[in-house]
């Protein structure tokens, strides 16, 4: 007989039953700014399209981009890229077998938090 | 004729049929952004707010139009993959053939729209 208890086995263990830890954070977080940058993405693809249009079209992206709510949205977008270029890192050395014990992936887990907001911090200040 | 054995046609595919295909171009194209964010964020964010002539003189500029296709390029090619896996984990059935359509045409649609644009603007 092939499978009769089938859809009535015991489940392992998901999400709600662990306590959270540095290391589901700061990946669950590595996933939603690399997949929210779509409307970074959409923002700076209409503001290059605005620019090859014509300058009045250009004056209403750009005000747009560069009001209030569009410095938020700009600034927002920079620490998530440097958050996901940090996570990426981590992976990167990750996957050469190098950093998975739990200290040092926490220690990285600190770097890619602590580090992205200062790094977002740089390129407001420079740019 | 095949000449290959079973063994060989199918060894290191696994359940996807692509092997690690996904995964190396994942790596290969976040080195590449690794190079590119720090580069693309210097050259091309201080052009946010300046005016529109002085905006189409800097991107004609090769550096800042190759760093600028470079990063629409590469970085769509790895967001169309990593929001492929996103829907992966979460969207089953038919729902989750429709949804990875939608998001590579999305994909390559912008990068399409944003490689014309500069196209327009720095040639």
């Amino acid at each position: 007989m092939a499978d009769v208890n089938r859809g009535n086995r015991p489940l392992s263990p998901h999400l709600q039953i662990y306590r959270p830890q540095l290391n589901s954070m700061t990946s669950i977080l590595n996933r939603i700014t690399g997949n929210a940058m779509l409307v970074s993405a959409l923002l700076i693809i209409w503001w290059l399209t605005a620019a090859a249009t014509n300058a009045a079209y250009f004056e209403m992206a750009d005000g747009i981009l560069t009001s209030f709510v569009g410095d938020i949205v700009m600034t927002l977008s920079v620490l998530g890229l440097w958050y996901h270029a940090l996570g990426g890192l981590r992976h990167l050395i990750w996957d050469t077998g190098r950093g998975l014990d739990v200290e040092t992936a926490d220690k990285m887990g600190w770097g890619m938090l602590i580090g992205s907001v200062a790094l977002t911090f740089l390129t407001v200040i420079a740019i | 004729m095949k000449f290959a054995t079973d063994r060989k046609r199918v060894e290191g595919l696994g359940s996807s049929r692509t092997g690690t295909h996904h995964f190396w171009v994942m790596t290969v194209t976040s080195v590449a952004l690794l190079v590119l964010t720090p580069l693309f964020l210097f050259s091309f964010g201080p052009l946010l707010g300046e005016p529109h002539d002085e905006v189409i003189a800097a991107l004609s500029h090769p550096f800042r139009a190759v760093v600028t296709a470079l990063m629409l390029i590469v970085g769509l090619h790895h967001f169309r993959l990593g929001v492929q896996v996103l829907i992966e984990d979460y969207v089953h059935g038919l729902a989750r053939k429709i949804s990875i359509l939608v998001m590579t045409l999305v994909s390559y649609g912008m990068m399409a729209a944003g490689l014309i644009a500069l196209a327009m603007i720095a040639l």
